[in-house]
């Protein structure tokens, strides 16, 4: 196994990369950063609409979240990749449409997991806040939202791990992943899918499994430390 | 300062509030009893525009609060509300849940809403827990920040809606206190309460109400030794034995 490491170490890391585009490792983590960058505050905003008293944003965003969790993220693919350049004329590439389907995904998700924290809150907050005279958005802004992120957490971390693996999908439509790469190398050397898909399991687990360490040790520091720092955090990284 | 006229309210087919026309004097301390269910608690909210009115005016300051693109945030601004279940911001701290609304809505500078909160939880006997967060506060504290919080925003009325209903008996007093010297600084005040003692000591006048009226109006002296009403007097009657 460490020759075939020491063979194509390269390749797997980043793909043809100087001379074609980057792939591998390194796409699988650049675009699963920039799906959670963007998915981040769109679903918060999404998640928001969904709470909002005004028919005019809860409803397309209530039925935008029913046809998407009702549809597997492959045939969502499939469609934004194959179809939507027949009928726009577009062509997107597959890092970009992989990027797009990703965020939509993501941001839906995230809205669900917002909107279902913004309902679990004590009316009395919003309404105390309310009472002072706080707008609506000042109101959930500084009293809502920084409880309902801290919430939470655990279900976002979740999402955002299920987004790293959810990349492996670019498969699909020739997008070259690192999951592309590793059935590459096991065309090339063919005898050894064993240990060739053993190192790509071992790949996805280290990233996952570190993101919720990660996101483990950054929940255990907002509970020693009450959620005032938590509301900061949260905002930073919603940014 | 405040005036209501003819308000009527409706849960569906519920009439929760009944043809109220009545005024609050400036500087009065004003106590709202009666049954549960009775639409105090619907009345006092109706104040702040917590709750819709369906028919009617309500008059704060000259200003009708219901009406349609009234700006209901500067108005709340003007009227502190203090709830039965405190409502306190648990991510912030004690200070913080004084300061927010006064520096957001730039009231004030930081520092000045910092000290006038200070001042404040000083008057309530809370400056020692400006750095604590509100679970490690004792419901009666928890109350008298509340009042602090309210009090921030420098308002002119206060209400307050069964504010020692969710309070182990003992920490009722210090509740108590804190809106007798209120009450004794002039503020104008409504409360609704069971209170009866607080009622008949610090009460300008007394409203009782049932099933959504207004069923009596009386100063504290003769609404506990004359009700008028058959109501009242049950009330009163069942309040005794308790």
């Amino acid at each position: 196994m460490l020759e075939l490491i020491d063979t194509y170490w390269l390749y797997f890391l980043v793909g043809q990369y100087p001379e074609g585009p980057l792939g591998g490792l390194a796409l699988t983590i650049v675009l699963s950063g920039a799906a959670l960058l963007l998915a981040m505050p769109l679903g918060l905003l999404l998640g928001v609409a969904r709470v909002s008293p005004w028919r005019a944003l809860n409803v397309p965003v209530a039925v935008l979240v029913h046809v998407v969790r009702a549809v597997p993220l492959l045939l969502v693919l499939f469609w934004a990749y194959f179809f939507l350049p027949a009928v726009t004329g577009v062509k997107t590439s597959q890092a970009a449409t992989m990027l797009i389907v990703l965020v939509l995904f993501d941001s839906i998700y995230l809205a669900e997991i917002v909107a279902a924290g913004i309902r679990a809150l004590p009316k009395g907050q919003f309404e105390s806040a309310r009472s002072l005279g706080l707008g609506y958005g000042a109101a959930l802004r500084h009293v809502v939202l920084p409880q309902t992120l801290r919430h939470g957490l655990p279900s976002i971390v979740n999402q955002l791990v299920s987004t790293i693996k959810a990349t492996s999908l670019g498969y699909i439509i020739g997008l070259s992943e690192v999951s592309f790469i590793a059935t590459q190398i096991n065309t090339l050397v063919f005898t050894r899918a064993v240990e060739v898909y053993l190192v790509l399991a071992l790949t996805y687990f280290i990233l996952c499994f570190g993101l919720s360490r990660l996101a483990f040790l950054l929940e255990r520091r907002l509970q020693r430390r009450p959620a005032a720092q938590a509301a900061g955090i949260m905002k930073a990284s919603v940014r | 300062m405040i005036v209501l006229d003819k308000v009527n309210k409706y849960y569906g087919d519920y009439h929760a509030l009944v043809d109220i026309s009545e005024r609050v004097d400036q500087n009065e301390v004003l106590v709202v009893c009666g049954p549960s269910g009775s639409g105090k608690s619907t009345l006092i909210r109706t104040l702040n525009r917590l709750e819709e009115i369906d028919a009617g005016r309500i008059e704060v300051d000259g200003r009708d609060i219901h009406a349609k693109g009234a700006d209901v945030n500067a108005l709340r601004a003007g009227i502190g509300f203090v709830f039965q279940h405190f409502n306190l911001f648990p991510h912030l701290t004690v200070l913080e849940n004084c300061t927010l609304a006064p520096v957001r809505l730039g009231r004030a500078s930081k520092g000045e809403a910092r000290a006038y909160a200070m001042q404040l939880l000083e008057q309530v006997g809370l400056a020692h827990k400006a750095g604590a967060y509100p679970d490690a506060l004792s419901g009666g504290q928890q109350q008298r920040v509340a009042i602090a919080r309210a009090l921030a925003m420098r308002p002119p009325i206060m209400l307050f809606d069964e504010p020692t209903s969710a309070l182990d008996p003992e920490m009722v007093g210090e509740v108590l206190q804190v809106m007798r010297a209120l009450a004794s600084q002039g503020m104008t005040m409504v409360c609704v309460t069971h209170e009866m003692g607080f009622a008949r000591d610090v009460a300008d006048r007394i409203w009782f109400m049932s099933e959504g009226k207004i069923l009596e109006k009386a100063t504290p002296q003769d609404f506990f030794a004359n009700p008028q009403h058959p109501r009242a007097r049950q009330f009163l009657a069942d309040r005794r034995r308790d």
